[in-house]
C-alpha cells in the first residue's frame, strides 16, 4: 500500500513536468511558426521593394492576411507521392528536416534564465541540430526517385558538410571568448555595454559564421539545392501541399535560429548595448532583455532577405572554392592570433 | 599590384557591400509598380486590342463585304460570307466572325479596310465564360463599335495626320 502510494505521487510530478515543458515547447514554436508565416511576408514585401515593386498588398489591409491565405492554400493541396518514390522515406523526409530546426531551439535563451533546456553543450547541440537537417534533404532528394532532386541532395549535402567546418572553426572563437558552451553563459560573458560584445575580436569570425550561416539555411546565394533555373527546385521537386509546406517552414525556421544565434553569440544577446554608460542606461533600462534580442535578430533576419535580393547564385565549383579555400583557412589564421590575442590580456580581454 | 588590389577587393567584399548598397538605397526610392485594375498604363492611340465594326452616324454599317480584311488576315481568323441585303439589295456580309483564339492583333483587316470598318479598339481585358464565345459575331463585332464609337473616332482623327 505504502508502494503504491509513493508511485501515484512520483506519476503526478512526472505528469506536472511533462505538462511544463509542453506548455513551455508550445511557447516557443506556436510564435516561431507565426514568425515563419509574417517572414515569408517580410522577405516578399523587403525584395519586392528592394526591386522597385510593391510585394503582396492584396490579401489585407497591405496584405497583412497574404501568409494567412498563402497557409490555408497549401493545407488545402493534396500531396502527391510519386509512383516510383520509396513511400515511406518520401513521407519521413519533411519529418526529419523539419524536427532538427526546431529542435534546436530547445537551447535558444531568450533572456537570462528564460530556456527550455539549459545544456551545458549548448553549442554542440545546436551545431548537431543544423547539420541532421540535411538528413532530410539528402532522403528527400533520394526517395523522390528523380534526378533533379537527386542532384539537390547531393549539392546540398556536399555543401552543408563543408560550411559546417567553417561554422565549428569559427565558433570556436566564441568558445575561446566566452570559455563555456552554454549559450546563457557565453551571453554573459559579454556583459558589459556593446564595446564588450564578440563581435568586436572576433569580426573576421563573425562574418565566416554569417556567411556560413546563409550557406547552411540553403538560401540565395548559396541556394544551390533548390536552383529553381537548373534542377527546378532541387530536392523538394516532387513535394506539394503541406509536405512541401514542411521543407519551406524549416528553412525559414533555420533563418530565424541562425539570426538567434548570430545575435547570441557576437551581439550579446539579451543583453542592451547601453550598459555601463550612464545616462544611456537609465533611459533604456525599462527594455526588457527579450526585446534586444529580438530586434538585434531581426537585423540579422533583414540582413538574410537583403542578400537574397542582392546576389545571384553561386557556381557550384565557386562555392566549394569559397568555403574551404577561403573561410577555413582564414579562420585557422584568426584562431591562434586570437589565442596570443587573449593570452596576451590586451583589450578587450584584460 | 593589380592583382593584389583585386584580391583586397574581393577578400573584405568589398564590392559585394557596394551591391547592398544599391539594394538598400532602392528600398526607399518610388515604387514603379502600376496597381493594374485601379490603375493603368498609358495607350496610343494605335493600340490594337478587341475587333469592332463601325457604322456611319445615320446608323449604316460601313461594311460592304470586299473581304480584303479575310484575303490579309495572316492567321485566317476572319470568316465572311456575303450576299445582297434584303431590303435593298445592297452587298453586305450575311456572316462575319472573327475566332479570337486564331487571331494574332496584327491590325492588317484594320489597314486593309477601304471603309474604315473594321477596326481594333483600345479593349485589352476580356474573358470567355462560355466554351464558343471566342468567336466575335458580327452582332457582337457590331455592339463593340457601338459601344466604343466615341473612343474609335478620336483615335482615327488623331491618328489620321500620319497616313
Amino acid at each position: 500500500m505504502n508502494g503504491s502510494e509513493i508511485a501515484t505521487i512520483d506519476w503526478w510530478a512526472w505528469i506536472e513536468t511533462s505538462f511544463w515543458i509542453v506548455f513551455k515547447i508550445v511557447l516557443i514554436l506556436l510564435p516561431l511558426i507565426l514568425a515563419v508565416a509574417y517572414t515569408t511576408y517580410a522577405e516578399r514585401k523587403i525584395i519586392g521593394y528592394m526591386q522597385l515593386r510593391l510585394g503582396p498588398n492584396r490579401v489585407g489591409p497591405k496584405g497583412w492576411l497574404q501568409p494567412i491565405a498563402d497557409t490555408v492554400k497549401l493545407i488545402m493541396k493534396e500531396i502527391v507521392v510519386p509512383k516510383g518514390s520509396s513511400k515511406t522515406l518520401f513521407v519521413i523526409a519533411p519529418v526529419l528536416f523539419i524536427g532538427p530546426s526546431f529542435a534546436a531551439w530547445a537551447v535558444v535563451p531568450f533572456d537570462a534564465g528564460m530556456v527550455l533546456a539549459d545544456v551545458n553543450a549548448g553549442l554542440l547541440y545546436v551545431l548537431a541540430m543544423t547539420s541532421i537537417g540535411v538528413y532530410g534533404v539528402i532522403i528527400a532528394g533520394w526517395a523522390s526517385n528523380s534526378k533533379y532532386a537527386f542532384l539537390g541532395a547531393m549539392r546540398s549535402a556536399a555543401q552543408i558538410v563543408s560550411y559546417e567546418l567553417a561554422m565549428g572553426f569559427a565558433l570556436v572563437g566564441v568558445l575561446m571568448c566566452a570559455q563555456s558552451m552554454n549559450l546563457g553563459e557565453i551571453v554573459e560573458a559579454q556583459s558589459g555595454g556593446v564595446l564588450n560584445w564578440f563581435f568586436i575580436p572576433l569580426f573576421p569570425l563573425l562574418i565566416v559564421y554569417w556567411i556560413s550561416g546563409v550557406a547552411e539555411t540553403n538560401r540565395a546565394p548559396f541556394d544551390m539545392a533548390e536552383g529553381e533555373s537548373e534542377i527546378v527546385a532541387g530536392f523538394h521537386v516532387e513535394y506539394g501541399g503541406m509536405a512541401f509546406s514542411l521543407f519551406f517552414l524549416a528553412e525559414y525556421a533555420n533563418m530565424i535560429l541562425i539570426s538567434f544565434l548570430t545575435a547570441l553569440m557576437f551581439c550579446g544577446g539579451w543583453l542592451s548595448p547601453f550598459q555601463g554608460m550612464g545616462v544611456l542606461e537609465d533611459i533604456t533600462a525599462w527594455v526588457p532583455g527579450t526585446i534586444w534580442l529580438l530586434v538585434k535578430a531581426s537585423f540579422f533576419l533583414f540582413c538574410l532577405l537583403w542578400i537574397r535580393a542582392t546576389f545571384p547564385r553561386f557556381r557550384y565549383d565557386q562555392i566549394m572554392r569559397l568555403g574551404w579555400k577561403i573561410f577555413i583557412p582564414v579562420t585557422l589564421v584568426w584562431l591562434p592570433l586570437l589565442a596570443v590575442w587573449i593570452k596576451a590580456g590586451v583589450w578587450p580581454f584584460n | 599590384m593589380k592583382q593584389f588590389k583585386q584580391f583586397i577587393n574581393s577578400f573584405l567584399l568589398i564590392e559585394l557591400l557596394k551591391g547592398m548598397k544599391v539594394t538598400f538605397a532602392n528600398m526607399f526610392r518610388k515604387k514603379i509598380t502600376v496597381q493594374y485594375p485601379e490603375e493603368k498604363t498609358p495607350q496610343s492611340p494605335r493600340f490594337r486590342g478587341l475587333h469592332a465594326l463601325r457604322t456611319y452616324p445615320n446608323g449604316e454599317e460601313r461594311c460592304i463585304a470586299c473581304k480584303l480584311c479575310e484575303a490579309v488576315c495572316p492567321a485566317a481568323a476572319i470568316t465572311i460570307e456575303a450576299g445582297p441585303r434584303e431590303d435593298d439589295g445592297t452587298r453586305r456580309t450575311t456572316k462575319y466572325e472573327i475566332d479570337l483564339f486564331k487571331c494574332i492583333f496584327c491590325g492588317f483587316c484594320e489597314e486593309s479596310c477601304p471603309v474604315d470598318s473594321i477596326v481594333e479598339t483600345r479593349v485589352f481585358d476580356y474573358h470567355f465564360e462560355e466554351r464558343g464565345l471566342h468567336i466575335m459575331t458580327k452582332d457582337m463585332l457590331l455592339e463593340m463599335g457601338r459601344i466604343h464609337e466615341d473612343q474609335i473616332a478620336a483615335d482615327r482623327e488623331a491618328d489620321a495626320k500620319y497616313r
